[in-house]
């Protein structure tokens, strides 16, 4: 067998599907990857500062019963497999993009599945902003607006960036899965080329880029955060 | 004027809860620098907390220059507080800022332009004798320079409280004793009415005029420091003053009497004035106990001397020779 997959035929073809398919693909990946990551992002900050200011205890308290309800939300749409709610929402996606197929579609439920998950990890790391340090704003007379936008947010901001690494590789993760919908990229490369065709190289070769892209981003993103704490 | 009229606060919880302050009353003059002195847990920080109304006494009201804080709007109470600044035990700075933008923030929370607020806090940097560390991060500076750092940004918006929560638990005695120097430079300079609270009578000795002590959330004594210093009249003032209970451990010894000697920043670093009075009066002097500490050239503290029995009154009028040194009697046990 391995001298099927090595063999010079072989080579020659996968190489083709390559040169001609990859480009593409993996410009197809970045671009999802960051337009989801950016939306998850917009969504899910705002909800996260809303999960640490409503508590009781928290510098805007909101009522009880919206705090119950939006963490039940955010919880019961982590909860859904994310192949799952790609199907769910194929009715949103068709209202929001106008189909349900291609790489642009499969934006929203990645949207969909990230946001809830970002919300969650910018709650965590806004979380950890020094509650004295919140106490001292408040005894200057700051209001819950200007504590959130001018302590809780930037003094976390390295937190949060570490954070919103973690959001796009694994973003990157799910979009590969959006292959099965017919979202572009290297997952649909993996896919349709390793799995219903037999041509292990390719997949072989496209798994090994996203692992490449993983890694870019993951060290980016350390980097930025490390750059980013002024506390060492 | 602050005036705290019959404070209660009770934190809910099992049993009824805990009442950190039971009916509290003080009221703090202008230009003051009034201590609140209590052991740990005596109610301190909520007392304080009260002031600028982080905490919501459950019963009582907060005056500031005849003003309820309590009727206030949240918008105006934020206005109030503006005047009432803080500092505290931890520096509480933003980590992610320079000191400089530190000391901008409360006056970027005013609405002051960029540039005025540079500005000032150029100025206020200087006041507090770090105008080189603009540029550094709070975690690039020691203690002392954060809580300087503190005071630059409390003092931003012109504020006539200072209110000082542990301000100087966390730092060296030097370092205590500097930026107890700067709080008081500032207090002459300005007229800054300053709370000081602490659980160390030495930081009540060098910077406070008038003291209240807080014992289980109740107010024991009030007054001039330096007469709570020679005659403390409750058991939670005497325990403060004299601690290890100095005068109540040692049992009565026949044949002897007893004084205390208070030092309160006496100049006698130079002068072995125990010695002195042994061989002058011919008059052998036994240390029970004695606490005192330097600060500079001033003494601060007290100790126990034993006398020959009927010799008391004669050592006692030679100690109240000595400036700020107070000498009395005492029975031996504790009334």
């Amino acid at each position: 067998m391995l001298n099927d997959l090595f063999s010079p035929e072989e080579l020659a073809e996968a190489w083709e599907i390559i040169r001609t398919g990859f480009p593409l693909a993996l410009w197809q990946t970045i671009y999802v990857t960051v337009l989801a990551t950016a939306f998850s992002i917009v969504l899910g900050l705002p909800l996260g500062v809303l999960l640490v200011a409503g508590e009781p205890d928290g510098v805007r308290p909101l009522p009880r019963w919206l705090m119950t309800t939006v963490n039940w939300v955010i919880n019961v749409l982590r909860s859904v497999p994310f192949l799952i709610l790609m199907i769910l929402l194929i009715p949103l996606t068709r209202a929001i993009v106008g189909t349900s197929v291609g790489t642009v579609a499969s934006i929203v439920p990645l949207v969909a599945a990230a946001f809830p998950f970002v919300a969650r990890l910018a709650e965590s790391s806004l979380r950890e902003v020094n509650p004295s340090v919140v106490e001292a704003a408040q005894s200057m007379g700051a209001s819950p607006l200007q504590i959130i936008c001018k302590v809780m947010i930037p003094e976390s901001i390295p937190s949060l960036l570490s954070n919103a690494t973690i959001a796009a590789t694994t973003i990157l993760g799910y979009s590969a899965m959006s292959g099965i919908i017919g979202g572009g990229g290297l997952g649909k490369m993996a896919i349709d080329y390793g799995y219903y065709r037999y041509r292990y190289l390719v997949m072989i070769l496209a798994v090994l880029l996203l692992v490449v892209l993983v890694q870019l981003i993951q060290t980016l993103g350390s980097r930025l955060a490390a750059r980013a704490d002024k506390r060492n | 004027m602050i005036e705290l009229r019959n404070l209660t606060k009770t934190f809910p919880g099992p049993n009824g809860g805990v009442q950190a302050l039971k009916d509290v009353s003080l009221t703090i003059d202008d230009g003051d620098i009034y201590g609140i002195i209590g052991m740990s847990g005596a109610g301190k920080s909520t007392l304080v907390r009260c002031i600028n109304l982080l905490e919501r006494p459950t019963q009582g009201t907060v005056l500031l220059d005849g003003q309820d804080l309590s009727t206030l709007s949240q918008k105006d109470l934020r206005q109030t507080r503006r005047k009432i600044a803080m500092i505290f035990q931890g520096f509480h700075l933003l980590q992610q800022r320079t000191c400089l933008k530190n000391v901008c923030f409360p006056l970027e929370l005013a609405g002051v332009s960029r540039v005025a607020a540079r500005q000032r806090a150029g100025e206020l940097l200087e006041l507090v004798g770090l105008p080189d560390k603009a540029g550094a991060y709070p975690s690039q500076l020691s203690g002392g320079q954060q809580q300087r750092v503190a005071i630059a940004r409390a003092l931003a918006t012109d504020p006539k409280v200072l209110l000082c929560d542990e301000a100087t638990s966390a730092l060296d005695p030097n370092t205590t004793h500097a930026i107890l120097g700067l709080i008081r430079q500032i207090n002459r300079q300005t007229g800054i009415t300053v709370v000081v609270i602490t659980h160390q009578m030495s930081v009540v000795e060098e910077i406070c005029n008038r003291v209240a002590i807080l014992d289980n959330g109740v107010v024991a004594e009030t007054g001039e420091v330096s007469r709570l210093f020679s005659r403390p009249s409750s058991p939670a003032a005497r325990r403060l003053v004299f601690p290890q209970g100095a005068d109540e451990v040692l049992a009565p010894c026949p044949g002897e009497d007893r004084l205390r000697v208070v030092f309160h920043g006496a100049r006698t670093t130079r002068t072995p004035l125990i010695a002195k009075m042994a061989m002058e009066l011919n008059l052998p002097a036994n240390i029970l106990s004695a606490s005192t500490r330097p600060i500079g050239e001033k003494v601060y503290g007290s100790l126990l001397l034993g006398v020959p029995q009927g010799r008391a009154r004669e050592a006692i009028a030679y100690l109240q020779n000595v400036p700020d040194v107070l000498a009395e009697e005492v029975t031996g046990h504790a009334e």
